[in-house]
């Protein structure tokens, strides 16, 4: 056995005392194989691995107990220097977020080059030569040239195949991959699951996936092991666990995974029914400051759709497609150049000032992250308060059973009213961001990504909480989102964006059957399946 | 690059023109003038002497006269040292107060990024404390009690180094140079900490460790280019203070500096003296800043394209 963990605990020392993070874990991964470890966010999946590493801080984090056998040498009694020895050399890492695990001030061959020269005791040219041959291997063409550009001149995904290509240089035998393709688009993380898999099975090493997405881990793990709040809670041969769980926990995970067409389809689109927002050749640019010549970025380029009152029109695109913009251009929350937007028979871009208020009103937005997007300084009543009295929707007698109206409605406790957002979870802080949309009595909502920063259970919650509010309020939805399963499950119709073009429209259901674009299937094929 | 460079140096010259203009009617203000003494000149020498620096003719018209010398690059006669001009003075008093500025950012530097980083390294332990509580006390004490007390501490009780003068007996340049770096050394500790901090936890420092470098490969070469940045970006305000800022210094330890003839000056309304170190000290304050902005924005490469971008 390659590697094997027993019994592995480890706390953390906070301000409410010592919580257990991972509690006797006990596994194994062995060469040739990839062990997939999912669970949602602080199940302790990533520090059951960073632990093995030293790469936990101590304190606040303690080892409490447990032994992991790597070659048959335990990694948790070796001394500093031994450890630094086998970390980056015998065992390798790469991360979830690319565009901040490297370094922006040195150059990607000098990153390329570090575990070589202090591991192996290279020189730099005989570095060199293995490092370019790894970056031909990991598909970064022109690696002479690339070995002296700095991080930020690379995509995210160039930026990932960096970080492969850097873990593997020292030829190691275990590689543990945490979250490696959450930061990427679908596209871009198809491609990086085969690398993994093509480079993990040509040089025969173990490696351990870390992921909360299940449809990835089915996509590439021969073993799993599904953890929650520190425990393994299941573990075996893929297929089985994921698709024969034994566990409760296992199979709420894999129900809540959205899949197939709407489970919830208790409301049937009214077909034919009025356009409520028609737009039409609808441009949006703004100046890309990210660096010193500042250039004019055309986000959306004459785009048209209608949206149809009552219904749920996704819009879906990788990252730099313009799809927030065009959410953003049609609640006018930034200036559009040219085109038109109608609402319900009204053209938006024509009001100013007083008149825009209205339709304001009617109008809302969620975004995704309910972190940043609630001020942390206003306790949920002053945030749901504002909106009611500003629209004269409330007096100072009614607001307060207002807002507990608004909370009831989104599933919060009466009892929370008077904290802050954070003193609730992700999902919590997102049900407020959805009872402050709410508010105003709008008829029309913009949601941006609204559950692309939960866990998979509170998503699935989310997605029936707007679900319901939708027939409830009747409801219009442009759905925002880059995750294809998700608009599958929720929307009525969707549309599908690319470098600032609407580039099909349709029926979900048709799109999937049978997408008219090119760009459409390659989207759809590159979506893992459960 | 150029263009970056050139764009900020046009943006000087309305700065300066301002602080010319101001400090030239502002010491006009003040009560009494140059040939003011405490024994009274005879009123017809004192007439031939005003005559002489055009002190005679209406304000605007010496504004005028003395803007347009400044445009040829003359700084007019010093009204008190007759037969000097006050760029001789200046060229006399600077490289003094250059030198002094540079051992005390030399020390700062040394002994500020060294307490700063060490203390990044073990945050919320004796090594941040003790530093960092040093610092604080190097932040709130003024140069003119710093200095007297290491003369004291240094000079007279231990004998180690002598109290006085600039470059005429060994040693003699190393108290002032402290006194003078001590308040930017705790400047920069304090920078340098933040800094670093904010570095060691970004995510490419976790993959450093992972690749298994050594712990001060990690902190070296990985963690203190990045961690540095707000000390290269205080760089420039912190040298043209030092050099602006150091007559307490001359004055305590007796450095025939640039800083003494500036406060002299002022006590002596000698006019053109003031508006001189005046116009010649901003200048060198508007230089150091964009220095050091160039630098910080090279040492990032993501804006070092920038500047390439903004030469073509």
């Amino acid at each position: 056995m390659l590697l094997q963990v027993d019994n592995l605990s480890v706390s953390f020392a906070t301000r409410n005392g010592v919580q257990a993070a991972v509690k006797n874990v006990s596994y194994s991964v062995d060469k040739g194989q990839i062990l997939g470890i999912v669970g949602e966010s602080g199940s302790g999946k990533s520090v059951s691995c960073y632990s093995l590493l030293g790469l936990i801080p101590q304190p606040p984090g303690r080892i409490d107990s447990g032994t992991a056998l790597f070659n048959g040498e335990d990694l948790l009694k070796l001394s500093p220097a031994r450890q630094r020895d086998i970390r980056g050399n015998r065992i390798a890492m790469i991360f979830q977020d690319p565009m901040t695990s490297l370094n922006p001030f040195l150059s990607i061959g000098e990153q390329l080059l570090e575990p070589l020269v202090y591991h192996h005791d290279c020189s730099r040219a005989e570095a060199r030569s293995r490092a370019l041959q790894l970056l031909d291997e990991v598909g970064i063409v022109d690696g002479e040239r690339k070995f002296s550009s700095f991080p930020h001149e690379f995509s995210g995904g160039m930026r990932q195949r960096v970080m492969i290509a850097m873990a593997l240089i020292t030829e190691p035998e275990l590689l543990i991959a945490d979250e490696p393709t959450t930061a990427l688009d679908v596209t871009i993380q198809a491609q990086i699951l085969r690398l993994i898999a093509d480079l993990q099975s040509r040089h025969n090493i173990g490696v351990i996936f870390i992921s909360h997405d299940l449809a990835v881990v089915n996509q590439l793990a021969d073993h799993v092991l599904v953890m929650n709040k520190g425990e393994i809670v299941e573990a075996g041969p893929g297929e089985r666990v994921l698709h024969k769980p034994q566990q409760a926990y296992t199979q709420t995970l894999i129900a809540s995974t959205p899949r197939g067409a709407k489970i919830a389809s208790g409301r049937e689109r009214e077909r034919d029914s009025e356009t409520l927002v028609s737009v039409r050749s609808l441009s949006t640019s703004f100046v890309d400051y990210s660096s010193h010549a500042a250039k004019r970025v055309r986000a959306v380029n004459d785009v048209s759709f209608d949206l149809y009152r009552g219904e749920i029109l996704g819009l879906v695109g990788e990252s730099g497609s313009g799809k927030s913009t065009l959410g953003r251009s049609i609640l006018r929350l930034v200036n559009v150049d040219e085109g038109t937007i109608e609402y319900d028979g009204v053209d938006l871009l024509a009001l100013q000032g007083n008149d825009l208020m209205p339709y304001r009103q009617r109008m809302q937005m969620i975004f995704q992250d309910p972190f940043a997007s609630l001020n942390p300084r206003m306790t949920i009543y002053d945030a749901l308060a504002e909106p009611l009295l500003y629209h004269g929707l409330a007096n100072r007698q009614s607001v307060q059973s207002a807002v507990l109206q608004l909370m009831d409605d989104v599933g919060l406790e009466g009892r929370f009213i008077r904290k802050y957002p954070h003193e609730f979870s992700g999902g919590q802080r997102q049900r407020i961001a959805i009872a402050r949309a709410l508010a105003t009595g709008p008829e029309f909502i913009v949601t941006d990504e609204p559950v692309s920063a939960l866990d998979v259970t509170v998503q699935k919650q989310i997605l029936e909480l707007l679900l319901a509010l939708v027939a409830k309020h009747n409801l219009s939805m442009l759905f925002i989102s880059h995750d294809l399963s998700v608009v599958r499950y929720l929307c009525d119709r969707v549309l599908v964006m690319r470098q600032a073009s609407i580039i099909e429209a349709g029926d979900v259901e048709n799109v999937w059957r049978d997408p008219a674009s090119d760009y459409t299937r390659q989207l759809l094929a590159s979506a893992p399946v459960l | 690059m150029v263009r970056f460079i050139a764009l900020r140096l046009l943006q000087a010259i309305p700065v300066l023109f301002v602080v010319i203009s101001a400090t030239f009617f502002l010491v006009r203000q003040a009560p009494g003038g140059p040939f003011d003494a405490e024994k009274p000149v005879i009123p017809a020498v004192k007439r031939a002497l005003e005559a002489k620096y055009n002190l005679d003719q209406s304000l605007w018209q010496q504004y005028l006269s003395y803007m347009g010398d400044l445009l040829q690059g003359d700084l007019g006669p010093s009204f008190k040292y007759p037969g000097w001009a006050v760029q001789d003075l200046i060229g006399s008093g600077f490289p003094v107060t250059a030198e002094l500025g540079i051992y005390a950012l030399l020390i700062a530097l040394l002994i500020g990024t060294t307490a700063g980083v060490l203390a990044a390294l073990k945050p919320n332990s004796a090594q941040d404390y003790v530093p960092m509580s040093v610092a604080m006390i190097g932040i709130c004490m003024p140069t003119f009690l710093l200095g007297p007390l290491l003369v004291l501490v240094f000079g007279i009780w231990l004998e180690w180094l002598p109290i006085s003068g600039w470059g005429d007996l060994p040693g003699d340049k190393i108290l002032p140079s402290i006194t003078l770096g001590a308040a930017y050394a705790a400047y920069v500790a304090r920078l340098s900490r933040g800094g670093m901090l904010e570095v060691l936890s970004q995510d490419y420092i976790r993959t450093a460790r992972a690749k298994g470098l050594p712990e001060h490969v990690v902190v070296l070469k990985h963690a203190l280019r990045g961690g540095l940045v707000p000390v290269v970006a205080y760089l420039g305000p912190a040298f043209a203070g030092l050099l602006s800022g150091s007559f307490v210094v001359e004055t305590i330890f007796q450095i025939p500096g640039l800083g003494r003839f500036y406060v002299q000056a002022a006590f002596n309304r000698d006019y053109t003296m003031i508006l001189g170190t005046t116009i010649f000290l901003s200048t060198l304050i508007v230089l150091f800043n964009l220095l050091s902005d160039v630098i910080a924005t090279w040492m990032n490469p993501r804006l070092r394209d920038g500047l390439r971008g903004g030469s073509q």
